[in-house]
């Protein structure tokens, strides 16, 4: 079924690899779900921003050396009134480039966000295959902490491992160890639903003849759920790691905003717009618009691209 | 039924003593108390007389007992920030809260009603379009984003709000109120609005969603056929018949509001509890941050207990051994 083309067009004689995924389900509502598209435009572009952000970066914000004062507070595209440089996005009260804070504070975000639910994902798909496939003891305490920890919000067990994490550490580390603080909160605070999501499906798989199968030719626990189990409940997955960046990717920002993430020598968005909040009354509305509207782009997009990809694998929504 | 109430209540106080642990393990392995009570010039012999009457030489089983039994009577030590009895701070603190919280919630609910009953009955307006539209949007924004807008809104702009604070407050016996003076009020609009804005999304949502499906039953379309004015069929019949569920999610969101208002308490600088334990992680105050954490957890896990009992009262099918006889 996957394989036939959708479009009246007939097939080419001999389809190559390539031509097989244009035509393929998923891709096929990919190329009809304009939204998805823009989305995943904006993400891709957010994220090589990121990558490259050194390169693209017209002044490196975080060396001292660059920075003139005199340029603080230049509003966008217009001259600085003393030293005549223009900055597209204007500068902050120390003369640093918006634009480039925001390069490599989206760095920081995305950095954070994927790492995060990717801590979320391997711990999540762990515990639910044990959870899933070996049942008895293990799957209740597994469970039981699970649904404990969903009693609270995602965000307060953000903060509260944050708080932790930070009293643990000695003093001088703080600043240099925080993004890794940041990570394990977040990724922390979001694994129940990978693996309430892999256990349902790991319950599923587990009566299914081929894992009989495996069984009755020796091959051990630990095989049978990476090597069988596990592909076939991943697509749940990937939707849930979808929705889990961009929730990551707020409460990231949250938590910096809050000055309890990012320190201020490593910004990322949410630092930024803590830092732009104390210019919104004295007029310096660019410090504060510009990473915030960057946020919400990427939050948003992330999220748009998770219900698309929600819908399309999703047979029985359609 | 009895067993299943037993068993929630044990699987409760399971989780408060882990989370008391958690809490104990923050004040005896985070930095050394000795250290934060003696100062540079200091004897071994000073070092152990302290250790004694701290009675950190005792097995870790009865400090960890005797931690909680102070943590009962409400004795959470004293914050290494501010110099006073946490439970004294906490005291003074929840008042702001406590009402910001209520404010919140009754807007949330009443507004939060109204529209989804609207949103129902006028389905393919062009109001309860917009509506709808705007409420995803609502709900995609992050809290601290909303709380900036309206500052950037009704403070900067505008300037009819302020920005930050509780406003003059009258003290009544120890509760500090806001709602005796116009400058109390004003200040609770925007932290309210923020505070509450997602939780009445979520409302009207859900109760659209019930009345749109309850709607459709036979009973509504008898009821209209009676001759009912349609005032009589939408709110006398329909909307009671979608309260439980709205009852159920409000209840549970009681401890989110409380939670979030940490970002609200922040962008508004709204002097509660929120606010303080914010303060206490960045200046590491681990007596009041073990306080806050033991305080949440008491009342997200009570929260909970109360929502899962209501639930087998008021549904005899989940009450697991009664129902079998069907």
């Amino acid at each position: 079924m996957a394989d036939l083309p959708r479009t009246g067009t007939p097939a080419p004689a001999a389809p190559g690899r390539l031509r097989k995924a244009w035509d393929s389900d998923i891709v096929w509502s990919f190329r009809h779900a304009p939204v998805a598209v823009v989305s995943l435009v904006v993400v891709t572009l957010m994220v090589l921003a990121a990558v490259f952000a050194p390169l693209i970066a017209p002044y490196d914000p975080f060396d001292p050396g660059t920075l003139n004062l005199m340029n603080g507070f230049t509003p966008p595209m217009e001259p600085n009134a003393f030293t005549g440089d223009t900055f597209w996005l204007g500068t902050d009260d120390q003369g640093r480039d918006v634009f480039s804070t925001i390069l490599f504070g989206l760095r920081i975000s995305l950095f954070v966000g994927f790492m995060a639910v990717a801590l979320a994902m391997v711990l999540g798909i762990t515990l639910g295959l044990l959870a899933g496939y070996l049942g008895g003891w293990v799957d209740t305490i597994i469970m039981r902490v699970a649904d404990v920890q969903l009693t609270f919000p995602a965000i307060l067990v953000a903060m509260l491992i944050f708080g932790v994490a930070k009293g643990i550490t000695p003093p001088e580390l703080r600043n240099e160890v925080a993004i890794w603080v940041l990570i394990l909160a977040i990724g922390l605070s979001d694994w129940v639903q990978f693996a309430r999501v892999v256990r349902g499906a790991t319950l599923v798989e587990k009566s299914r003849d081929y894992v009989a199968a495996a069984r009755l030719i020796g091959r051990g626990s630990g095989a049978i759920m990476l090597r069988h189990i596990l592909p076939n409940v991943l697509s749940p997955v990937l939707v849930i790691a979808t929705i889990s960046l961009a929730l990551a990717i707020i409460a990231e920002a949250t938590l910096s905003f809050l000055g309890i993430g990012a320190p201020p020598t490593q910004p990322s968005l949410g630092t930024l717009i803590r830092i732009g909040q104390g210019f919104l009354f004295s007029g310096e509305w660019w410090i504060l618009l510009f990473p915030a509207a960057t946020l919400l782009a990427l939050a948003l997009a992330v999220n748009l691209l998770g219900d698309w990809l929600r819908d399309a694998l999703n047979p029985r929504l359609r | 039924m009895l067993a299943y109430i037993l068993r929630r209540i044990f699987q409760s106080a399971i989780v408060l003593l882990v989370v008391g642990l958690v809490a104990f393990s923050l004040f005896r392995f985070v930095g050394d108390p000795i250290d934060n009570m003696l100062g540079q010039e200091r004897t071994q012999a000073d070092v152990e007389r302290l250790r004694e009457t701290l009675g950190l030489n005792e097995p870790f089983v009865v400090q960890y007992a005797k931690f909680l039994g102070q943590a009962v009577q409400g004795n959470f030590g004293m914050s290494y920030r501010q110099g006073r009895p946490v439970a004294e701070i906490l005291m003074e603190r929840a008042p702001a809260t406590l009402e910001l919280a209520a404010v919140s919630g009754v807007l949330a609910l009443s507004f939060g009603i109204g529209l989804g009953v609207f949103t129902a009955i006028r389905r393919d307006g062009f109001a309860a379009n917009a509506i709808m539209t705007l409420s995803l949007i609502g709900v995609s924004l992050p809290t601290f984003l909303i709380g900036i807008l309206l500052i950037y809104l009704f403070s900067v702009e505008l300037g009819w709000l302020p920005s930050f604070g509780r406003g003059e407050v009258v003290d009544l016996g120890g509760w500090t109120t806001g709602f005796l003076t116009p400058s109390g009020l004003q200040a609770l609009i925007l932290p309210s609005i923020t505070l509450g804005l997602y939780q009445m999304t979520l409302i009207m949502r859900l109760v659209r969603s019930e009345m749109l499906e309850v709607l459709r039953t036979d009973y509504i379309r008898f009821a209209r056929a009676r001759g009912l004015r349609d005032r009589a069929v939408h709110f006398r019949h329909a909307l009671k018949n979608t309260m439980v569920p709205v009852i159920t999610v409000t209840g549970l969101q009681l401890g989110s509001i409380i939670a979030f208002a940490i970002i609200t308490e922040t962008v508004f600088q709204w002097p509660g509890v929120g606010l303080l334990f914010i303060n206490a992680i960045q200046f590491v105050d681990i007596p009041v941050m073990a306080a806050y954490l033991m305080l949440i957890s008491v009342m997200f896990v009570g929260i909970n207990l109360i929502v899962d009992l209501l639930y087998v009262m008021v549904d005899p099918r989940l009450r697991g051994d009664s129902a079998r006889g069907h």
